[in-house]
């Protein structure tokens, strides 16, 4: 059985989906808490859950509907905070094996998430869209039902809590890049570029809007990395395992 | 403004930026600048988004700090991201009890 599932992409995904899910869980758990406090029933947070799967943008496009904001601002903010998925999908296009066609990438680039990318990534050689398939749904299950038990549930929990919840989001990003930061020095030379500039944008450039500054920030040090750091040719490597 | 058009808007922005160029590219990119850059962006982005963000998370700057912290520690040692997390969570909420 296990033999079976271990050869299967679809239960590979599923698996490497798991941690993913339990943390989006959580997180999305804290989203649903503050879908609700805007004034949302918890069926429309998540139904945004659902076919957002994006958790700054989710909180972003909260805000501005809880605010009555235009629909241009709606799309202009989305379009800021998630350009990065457009660059994660473009960085991911290049390890997609050659069955990946075209109804493949529609489906799959719905589920191009920082940590689904992050895990996607991390993989050896070519990835199949099975595979994807298998990571995508659960993560996105878990999303949707911390969502619903976080509108539904989450005025019950002690504010301290839900406090100290928010940090779970940032803590799982930290999580991510920590380990090969601590491997390759031009990963943590990157790393730390982009939170300097992060921290120039907050303190000084303050008139530079949130998601512009994680924008201009993450393409200034990956541009630094690129150029002082440039990465060996891989292919051949990706091709053999 | 209607709830739907909101949402439509949203979801169909995010699932554009997300789409189109996971689902144009479809050569091998040459450039080894390009390269370079495209695999540098992940750790760019979620570092950018962190950073100072992660301060300011909880609410109140020492339960932020002390969260932080365990989570640096755990990451440095290969934790898995949901334990990273949660103990992250923990500790911020331990703090807060104790600094109250």
């Amino acid at each position: 059985m296990t033999v079976i599932s271990a050869k299967s992409p679809f239960a590979r995904g599923l698996v490497d989906g798991i941690p993913i899910a339990l943390g989006y869980l959580s997180v999305s758990f804290g989203l649903g808490i503050i879908t609700v406090r805007s004034g949302l029933t918890p069926l429309t947070a998540v139904i945004i859950s659902a076919t957002n799967l994006t958790s700054a943008g989710q909180a972003a496009g909260i805000a501005i509907i809880a605010a009555g904001g235009s629909y241009i601002e709606m799309a202009l903010t989305q379009l800021v905070i998630n350009l990065r998925y457009g660059l994660m999908g473009l960085s991911l296009s290049q390890k997609l094996d050659d069955t990946f066609n075209t109804p493949r990438r529609l489906l799959v680039s719905f589920g191009i998430t920082d940590e689904i990318f992050a895990v996607a990534s991390a993989q050896k050689g070519k990835i199949t869209a099975r595979y994807m398939y298998g990571m995508i749904l659960i993560a996105a299950f878990g999303w949707s039902l911390g969502t619903f038990l976080g509108a539904a549930a989450g005025q019950l929990l002690p504010t301290s809590l839900s406090n100290a919840m928010g940090i779970m989001l940032y803590a799982m990003f930290v999580a991510i890049v920590i380990p090969p930061a601590k491997k390759s020095r031009s990963v943590l030379a990157v790393a730390v570029t982009a939170a300097l500039c992060s921290l120039i944008f907050k303190y000084v450039l303050t008139a530079v809007s949130g998601g512009f500054a994680i924008i201009i920030s993450a393409v200034l040090a990956a541009t630094v990395g690129a150029l002082v750091f440039p990465v060996a040719d891989d292919d051949k490597e990706d091709a053999a395992s | 403004m209607s709830i739907v058009i909101y949402i439509a808007v949203m979801a169909g922005v995010t699932y554009l930026i997300r789409m189109i160029p996971f689902t144009a590219f479809r050569k091998q990119i040459k450039s080894r600048f390009f390269r370079s850059f495209l695999y540098y962006v992940p750790y760019a982005v979620l570092s950018a988004m962190t950073v100072p963000a992660i301060f300011y998370s909880t609410g109140n700057l020492t339960t932020a700090v002390i969260g932080t912290a365990v989570a640096i520690i755990l990451a440095y040692f290969d934790m898995p991201l949901i334990v990273v997390a949660l103990s992250a969570c923990a500790a911020a909420l331990a703090a807060g009890f104790l600094i109250r």
